[in-house]
């Protein structure tokens, strides 16, 4: 039910106003609440966010949709000092690139840790978090982040 | 047909704050609010938690046990008082973050503190009527309490989920049994910001005569007496009241300790009795028999008698309740205020 919905498209902040971005959030919420994205049944790789071809097989490819299981590691990180508007009561908050044990890199927030206790190689598991609010009127978009796992 | 919990969930962030840290603020003496209230410390959501993150949390610790095919959940209620918004369910946005959308039903409720025990009671009506084979009840709040007041070192989150269903149930839900009133003991108008309490007018005529009446009652329709529960559950606001309707009832401390969170966590409002009865359930063995009494402003109380079977040993939930309380981190008043958006001129939602 989920791939007439599902749209190869990173992440972008389009806060501000109350309206903006309403359809693409809405597309992308099997992403963003449960890390969806898809898998190539014939060479098994997979990708996210989701791929509708497989860059190796091509037209020989497969893709099915896939649920990543939310647990990886850091791979790198940075501490944002100087945050984008609507996270600035957030900073300093450090921004992850995670691998997925599954293998693809996820760009996302490391949640309920001081920066100086994220390290590259320390396990996270998923959470599911507020991403920002359209403004106190506006719709609050939800979505995955990443914890250290204890 | 017998109705029983299939797999449950629960969750407090991770941050806290002391009593002493409010106390100083407001000039007052420590150590008689811990005495008078008995709560040491209370949790706080994250900048980026509310009751929608909560509510999520929790199914997702439930169904993790439960090991269910989310697509056979037919219903998902959420009870709060503190819902993202005013108009929009927080309930769909569970259904679609644990994949049982879209055919199910869902709806948010709210009672004050008892709006997560009224939800499981419309689930297990409707999987005892067989409308649908498996329903998930969550109480969460993330709940406020006005700067200065009382109800400032009480007030805070965390929240529980209950899946219900009738076959493979780790434990049986005998019976359940309402005492409702009305009755004006705290309220919140559309759009303020804080509730408003009728200070001592909560105690007798509000929570002691509602939490005691569905206690009395239940235990009479069934014929049972204190002594043959193991547990007892009863809605803490603080953690004087529980102990004192347990005293009126004829329960020991030993009954009502383990599911007693309020010292650690303050009051979860409609997470607080769903949080301890799971407390209880994560140390139950086959036999057990649990007592869970709610109590929601306005005012009504639900009364739950429960008995654990086998399957609760078998598949113990490894999330437990006391690995959220344990673990831990202290805020400032300062950075409190910011996470609760408390600070004058600062909205954290662009």
């Amino acid at each position: 039910m989920w791939e007439d919905r599902v749209r190869p498209r990173l992440f972008t902040y389009t806060g501000g106003t109350k309206m903006k971005g309403l359809a693409s959030y809405w597309r992308l919420i099997p992403q963003r609440y449960n890390l969806i994205g898809t898998e190539c049944n014939h060479c098994k790789q997979k990708f996210f966010p989701p791929r509708k071809i497989c860059p190796t097989c091509r037209r020989h490819g497969e893709i099915k949709s896939y649920k990543f299981k939310g647990v990886g590691e850091i791979y790198s990180y940075t501490v944002i000092h100087a945050a984008p508007d609507g996270f600035e009561f957030q900073k300093p908050y450090a921004l992850g690139l995670i691998r997925l044990v599954e293998g693809p890199l996820v760009t996302a927030q490391i949640v309920d840790c001081k920066p100086d206790e994220v390290e590259v190689g320390k396990k996270v598991e998923m959470v599911f978090r507020k991403i920002f609010a359209g403004g106190k009127e506006g719709t609050i978009r939800y979505g995955y982040k990443f914890k250290l796992v204890d | 047909m017998q109705v029983g919990i299939v797999g449950y969930g629960a969750y407090v962030p991770k941050y806290r704050i002391k009593a002493e840290e409010i106390a100083v603020v407001w000039g007052e003496d420590a150590e008689k609010i811990k005495s008078g209230l008995c709560v040491r410390e209370k949790s706080v959501p994250s900048i980026d938690e509310d009751t929608a993150t909560i509510a999520v949390t929790c199914a997702r610790n439930a169904l993790e046990q439960a090991k269910i095919d989310p697509a056979d959940i037919g219903a998902i209620y959420v009870g709060s008082e503190s819902h993202p918004y005013a108009v929009k369910t927080t309930s769909s946005m569970v259904a679609e973050a644990i994949e049982a959308t879209p055919v199910l039903t869902a709806a948010d409720y709210q009672f004050a503190c008892k709006a997560g025990t009224a939800a499981m009671q419309t689930v297990m009506g409707m999987v005892a009527s067989k409308m649908i084979k498996y329903g998930v009840a969550i109480g969460a709040d993330t709940s406020q309490g006005k700067p200065g007041d009382a109800l400032e070192y009480t007030a805070s989150a965390g929240g529980a989920a209950y899946i219900i269903g009738a076959e493979n149930v780790l434990a049986i839900i005998r019976d359940t049994y309402s005492y409702t009133t009305d009755t004006p003991d705290f309220w919140r108008r559309e759009g303020a910001e804080f509730p408003s309490h009728g200070s001592r007018f909560t105690a007798e005529p509000a929570y002691f005569r509602h939490v005691l009446a569905a206690a009395k009652g239940i235990l009479e329709k069934n014929k049972m007496q204190p002594k043959d529960f193991k547990y007892a559950v009863f809605h803490q606001p603080n953690g004087k009241f529980p102990l004192n309707a347990a005293k009126k009832l004829g329960f020991t401390n030993e009954q009502v300790s383990t599911g007693l969170l309020t010292p650690m966590i303050g009051n979860t409002y409609s997470g607080a009795t769903p949080l301890g009865l799971a407390a209880v359930l994560d140390e139950a063995c086959a036999g057990d028999k649990i007592l869970a009494v709610s109590y929601g402003s306005g005012a009504g109380s639900d009364a739950f008698i429960i008995e654990v079977t086998k399957e609760n040993e078998k598949r113990r939930n490894k999330k437990t309740v006391k690995s959220y309380i344990n673990k831990k981190e202290y805020l400032t008043y300062s950075i409190y205020s910011k996470f609760k958006g408390k600070i004058k001129g600062v909205s954290l939602e662009k």
